[in-house]
């Protein structure tokens, strides 16, 4: 299979290209760091990777994105899976007070993003095949108030890729909403772990099997399903509440 | 956070720090020191004691990447691997290409960054020696900040100091270790009962040729029983005829991976006791002794038994446990294993898993813990009462030429540790020229006079 993995340098992406290299398929990996970036194909060439090719682009410079997925294609030939991994979790204090930040987050988690998806969906409504996952958050499912800037702008990418599937699905695409939850990875550091946590190899496990299903929205690992169920259930005169 | 050892003795709060790459560690650690004093590097945490305890816990996690497969004009296979991976993720990937580590310590958890600061072995140490035996170069970060690639020619010094240096000159950040072929993924396990001590010894040195050989001993035997004990023996299984034939190729090989057991609360301490010791001792020796039908097992059944309880260090109760493991030159080895069996036997003192195994010459690192002669292994649930027993034992081990084991060791003097040592100043020495302000320096190493 050929896999371009956008964001590559994260945690949970580079969890993902590791079990796909090792079982042999080819990888087109974007990041913004190309140290890293070729320590990860240094990696998962080791484990099997067939073929490994890297750009190194900061995501938030839209304007190369048609140029990006033309030598993706050029690349590997033709793409059959795209996951877009990149993203940043914000300062939720920072963003109440300044504008900026905020907005600074929504150029990552957002604009470039959708972007991509402009792009990447034409591609594959015109290949007429392929998989297109993109990493949101359960934080998309409910705004909280700890934590809402990064819960809305999921909450954007998670409704314009329900619409986005319906789009696709007459050219037999499919697209899927993978929903992590608490990941103890570098994004992460600085919060106290607690028995909701898992970790990015899990989730990644999650990913792989979803993918080769052919699952719409994934929640993973799948207990997150309930434990949302859950946490939408609430109701606002109670949600408001609530602290978390 | 509160960290231990695997032993779960002693306890230290400690920050935890988790550098995402090595450049970051590198830029925390040059000149400005900002991680304070007092800090050491920490992989999965597998040493028993306190070696990888100290107030700043720089944690290998993410240092966890594969840099390269190599092989050589002569047929070398070399992997080159960050520090913070461990032998489990390293056995997942090579199986498959038809390769094995050249060592193993029973624990797969275990990084290649502690196998390497421990210089740890394995039940094939009388034949192939210790895990560093087979590491031909690796990148250690000073406390300087500088990163040196060393092996046994360029910076040999630093090299041979780092093997076995518990981590105190500094982190080490990846290396490159010589891979076996591995022809199969099982192991022919002969099984020999011993029915004392002396026995098991000319039992061990009888079969001195088997590859992996290690024996489980009834520790609180005692009068003519003492020492009875149950060896295995193992080769690999060369299926090569067998693969070509079904032309599965190697297909068929792939890392086993188990489901695991995980004891969800700390045994009560009260069940541990010398009359439920030695009722196991006597009913395993007992079983053990029925069995002893050769037979094929896995790799990971073979190297790992103890690794089906993930966290079998909660059998030993809230307070933990210590692993009390010597070495001892061969012609004082029958003495001392004997007079060590007596005298925790009549403290009333055991544990579930007593080790005894061979071992083979000695290498030229500083600080690495294997000497050519045996090895004894024995646990003992924390309690007041042990520690004066551990003295007594020291006393004994010292008397015969012996020496402790670093990576097991919590309470060791620091008088006992310099007998045993022979290297320990020029060990000193080099620290002192490397890391003069002592910031790498974890309880263990503060304890031992080290910095």
């Amino acid at each position: 299979m050929n896999i371009l993995l956008i964001g590559a340098n994260s945690a949970i992406a580079t969890a993902v290209a590791r079990l796909y290299a090792s079982d042999g398929h080819r990888l087109f990996l974007v990041g913004r760091d190309l140290t890293k970036l070729e320590t990860l194909r240094d990696d998962i060439t080791v484990r099997g990777a067939v073929e490994v090719a890297l750009v190194e682009l900061d995501i938030t410079h839209t304007a190369r994105h048609t140029e990006l997925v033309e030598r993706a294609e050029t690349a590997l030939g033709a793409i059959d899976l795209a996951i877009i991994c990149h993203g940043v979790l914000p300062d939720q204090e920072k963003c109440e007070r300044h504008f900026n930040a905020l907005q600074a987050s929504l150029d990552v988690n957002v604009i470039s993003t959708l972007s991509l998806l402009v792009e990447l969906g034409n591609y594959f409504e015109t290949q007429g095949k392929g998989s297109l996952a993109v990493i949101t958050s359960v934080a998309g499912d409910r705004g909280r108030r700890s934590n809402y800037v990064y819960g809305a702008s999921k909450a954007m990418i998670s409704t314009f890729l329900e619409g986005l599937r319906g789009r696709l699905h007459d050219s037999g695409v499919n697209v899927i909403d993978i929903r992590p939850g608490l990941v103890d990875s570098p994004m992460t550091r600085e919060l106290k772990k607690g028995p909701l946590f898992s970790t990015p190899e899990r989730v990644a496990r999650c990913i792989v099997k979803g993918i080769q299903k052919n699952r719409t929205t994934l929640y993973a690992p799948g207990y997150w399903r309930f434990v949302m169920l859950v946490v939408k259930a609430i109701p606002q005169r109670l949600f408001k509440r609530l602290r978390f | 956070m509160t960290f231990s050892g695997w032993g779960r003795y002693p306890r230290l709060e400690s920050r935890l720090i988790e550098p995402i790459s090595t450049f970051e560690i590198e830029k925390s650690l040059g000149g400005s020191g900002q991680w304070g004093p007092s800090i050491i590097a920490r992989g999965a945490g597998r040493s028993y004691g306190d070696s990888a305890l100290a107030e700043t816990l720089v944690s290998t996690r993410y240092l966890d990447n594969f840099s390269s497969l190599t092989t050589s004009d002569h047929g070398h296979t070399v992997l080159r691997c960050a520090s913070g991976m461990s032998l489990e993720k390293v056995l997942e990937t090579i199986i498959p290409k038809g390769l094995f580590l050249p060592v193993l310590p029973g624990a797969k958890a275990v990084t290649v960054g502690g196998a390497i600061a421990a210089d740890v072995h394995g039940k094939n140490h009388h034949i192939d020696g210790s895990f560093c035996d087979h590491v031909e170069s690796m990148q250690v970060l000073l406390a300087t900040g500088e990163i040196i690639n060393c092996n046994r020619n360029a910076y040999s010094e630093l090299f041979h100091a780092t093997c076995g240096g518990m981590g105190l000159t500094g982190i080490i950040l990846d290396a490159a270790i010589k891979l076996v072929p591995m022809p199969s993924l099982d192991i022919a396990q002969r099984t020999l009962v011993a029915d004392n001590l002396q026995d098991c010894m000319e039992l061990m040195d009888e079969h001195h040729e088997s590859k992996y050989s290690v024996a489980w001993i009834d520790c609180l035997a005692s009068g003519a029983a003492q020492g009875r004990s149950v060896l295995y023996l193992g080769e690999h299984v060369d299926e090569k005829d067998a693969r070509e034939k079904s032309k599965s190729g190697r297909k068929g090989l792939r890392a086993i991976k188990r489901s695991e057991l995980k004891i969800p609360f700390d045994a009560p301490s009260f069940l541990l006791n010398k009359y439920t010791m030695m009722g196991f001792n006597s009913a395993y020796y007992a079983l053990q002794k029925n069995r002893i039908a050769p037979k094929r097992i896995d790799y990971d059944a073979f190297f790992f038994p103890l690794e089906r309880l993930r966290n079998w260090n909660r059998l030993y109760g809230s307070k933990g446990f210590l692993q009390y493991q010597l070495a001892v030159p061969p012609e004082s080895a029958y003495a001392c294993v004997s007079a060590v069996l007596s005298c925790a036997s009549q403290a009333g003192k055991g544990s579930f898993l007593s080790v005894l195994k061979k071992f083979g010459k000695a290498n030229n690192n500083l600080l690495s813990f294997p000497i050519e002669g045996y090895t004894l292994a024995l646990d003992f649930k924390y309690e007041d009462s042990l520690f004066p027993l551990l003295d007594k034992l020291d006393a004994i081990v010292l008397a015969h030429g012996g020496r402790l084991y670093l990576a097991k060791d919590a309470r060791m003097s620091k008088a006992c540790f310099r007998q045993s040592y022979a290297q320990w100043e020029r060990f000193a020495e080099l620290k002192q020229k490397l890391d003069p302000r002592g910031q790498f320096s974890s309880l263990q190493s503060r304890r031992l006079g080290l910095g």
